[in-house]
């Protein structure tokens, strides 16, 4: 074991893992965090916690994820390389792990135009890719980024995310061969609604072998209407829908899509399931926190292994 | 060539206002290349103010000069028998012109007419595009001769990002994706291997985050 990590004694058993997020709240109420991860008690082996995400600001992806460790929950702290230079992101990474945060997801994050700060500045010292060799330095050689020795070093289950379904294409796996040369531990991808897509993805993954070097966990976001469906896959960058999903979704009538969508998720579980080199799910049911448990139960996830 | 784009009316008009003589220097190189600040954009600039002023029943007294580098002490000497004619300067140089002339004549207010944009090339009549940012250790030999700090909108060195789309970036669909241009370069030099190797994180020291940045040859030094 490279970690006190609950996640990586999970994978390392080789049971299906479970993550899922939480987006912080806009605003100081940690009772928000404590609803959002309370609805995943039980159900998840950690729980993502979103770093300003769509470039919007939130609470710390590290206070929200310390009120969930307070819960006796395992959080794993996003990262994202475009709000802080390294010395920023080391101090949280050392902060953080020394209040018992011990996963990490290594991201570079929106661009600022598309949150409600567009006016601010961009940092992008390093790149996630660079992050996850930061990350793993610390750990392994007990050096910060800069060469120096660290008194005490943060150990780091570390993670990185993979979009199969963003162009070009042929450079997906090559992509993903980068973060595990990098040093990646562990894998969440982006959601996945086109299977045909993933499947042949993870055929190049297998012929590299590097699914017997990183973790994958495949991800999954369950649609509640036709327009989100819609919204997507017409708006949201490095997004994969198939017209079938949408049709699908427009097919049955509002009350019930909702139903249909966790369906779909649960469908999507059962086959990604079945597909050699995939570790895992990681469920991002975005404000809608309440069906994780439900989809879990439907996809055979529940209970979670006791590592 | 370092670019610009002329400041709007109204803002150099609320610059130049209180004043009645103005001496207006253009600079024969970069601006004049990209249509913002050469003798054309001086004359042009001058009748609209002229034309402003006349409109409010003022007179406005506006000398035009353009010098053959604006950044260059030597050129801006020029300008020493007209400055007691002069009550402040509007510049149509790039930020770098306008300093060459505010620390060469102290008491002077010198009024920037253009805002200076990136260093960038011509992509065709009329349209000019960011290629460097002048880091200062350049990378463009490892990335199949397009600058990722400088192209990718997260100046990305281990791309592409999850929100390449279509060969475009993800925060507008009019700007190419660096990588996949990048990569597009590497299939066609044969060096697509290249594109897994890490690139580690830069060392910014000989960028802006160094401090300003200056340069001295001691073998031409003065």
């Amino acid at each position: 074991m490279k970690t006190e990590s609950r996640l990586e004694k999970v994978l390392a058993s080789g049971a299906l893992a479970v993550t899922s997020e939480c987006g912080p709240p806009r605003g100081a109420l940690p009772e928000k965090v404590r609803e959002k991860a309370g609805m995943l008690r039980g159900c998840v082996d950690a729980i993502n916690v979103t770093d300003n995400q769509t470039a919007m600001v939130r609470m710390s992806s590290w206070a929200a994820g310390i009120l969930i460790k307070q819960m006796g929950l395992d959080p794993v702290l996003q990262m994202v390389t475009r709000d802080r230079n390294r010395l920023a992101m080391q101090a949280d990474i050392i902060g953080a792990y020394s209040l018992g945060i011990n996963t990490m997801l290594c991201l570079s994050g929106d661009h600022p135009k598309f949150g409600d700060h567009p006016m601010a500045a961009n940092v992008h010292d390093i790149d996630s890719v660079q992050l996850i060799q930061m990350v793993v330095k610390m750990r392994n050689e007990g050096k910060f980024q800069g060469g120096k020795d660290i008194d005490h070093p943060p150990k780091m289950f570390v993670g990185a995310a993979a979009n199969p379904f963003a162009d070009p294409f042929e450079l997906r796996v090559m992509r993903l061969a980068k973060k595990v040369k990098a040093g990646a531990d562990f894998i969440q991808t982006q959601c996945i609604y086109n299977l045909d897509k993933f499947e042949t993805w993870m055929e190049g993954v297998r012929q590299r072998g590097l699914h017997e070097k990183v973790y994958i966990l495949a991800g999954i976001t369950p649609i509640k209407t036709a327009g989100m469906a819609r919204y997507m896959k017409n708006r949201v960058p490095g997004m994969d829908v198939p017209d079938a999903i949408v049709k699908r979704m427009e097919s049955v009538p509002k009350e019930q899509q909702p139903e249909e969508g966790i369906r779909i998720a649960v469908e999507s579980i059962q086959r990604l399931k079945e597909v050699e080199g995939v570790s895992g799910f990681h469920i991002m049911a975005i404000e809608w926190e309440e069906k994780v448990p439900e989809i879990l139960e439907k996809s055979g996830l529940l209970p979670r292994p006791e590592p | 060539m370092i670019t610009a784009v002329r400041k709007p009316m109204e803002e150099i008009i609320a610059c130049v206002s209180p004043y009645d003589r103005i001496l207006l220097v253009g600079c024969n190189e970069c601006v004049s290349v990209c249509s913002a600040g050469g003798r054309k954009e001086v004359a042009l600039l001058s009748s609209a103010l002229q034309m402003h002023f006349l409109k409010q029943g003022k007179t406005i007294e506006i000398r035009e000069m353009t010098l053959e580098r604006q950044c260059d002490p030597e050129y801006v000497e020029e300008l020493v028998n007209y400055m007691d004619g002069a009550d402040a300067v509007l510049s149509m140089a790039c930020g770098c012109g306008v300093q060459t002339i505010a620390a060469r004549f102290r008491e002077k207010p010198v009024f920037p007419a253009v805002n200076t944009t990136f260093m960038g090339a011509s992509e065709r009549q009329g349209v000019w595009s960011e290629r460097c940012q002048g880091c200062g250790d350049c990378v463009l030999g490892i990335t199949g001769g397009i600058c990722p700090i400088a192209r990718c909108s997260k100046r990305l060195l281990n791309g592409p990002c999850g929100g390449s789309t279509k060969g475009k970036c993800e925060i507008d669909a009019n700007v190419d994706c660096a990588w996949q241009l990048i990569w597009d370069r590497l299939k066609a030099l044969g060096l697509e291997k290249r594109i897994e190797d890490v690139i580690e994180a830069k060392d910014w020291r000989t960028s802006r985050d160094g401090g300003p940045r200056k340069i001295v040859r001691e073998d031409l030094a003065s």
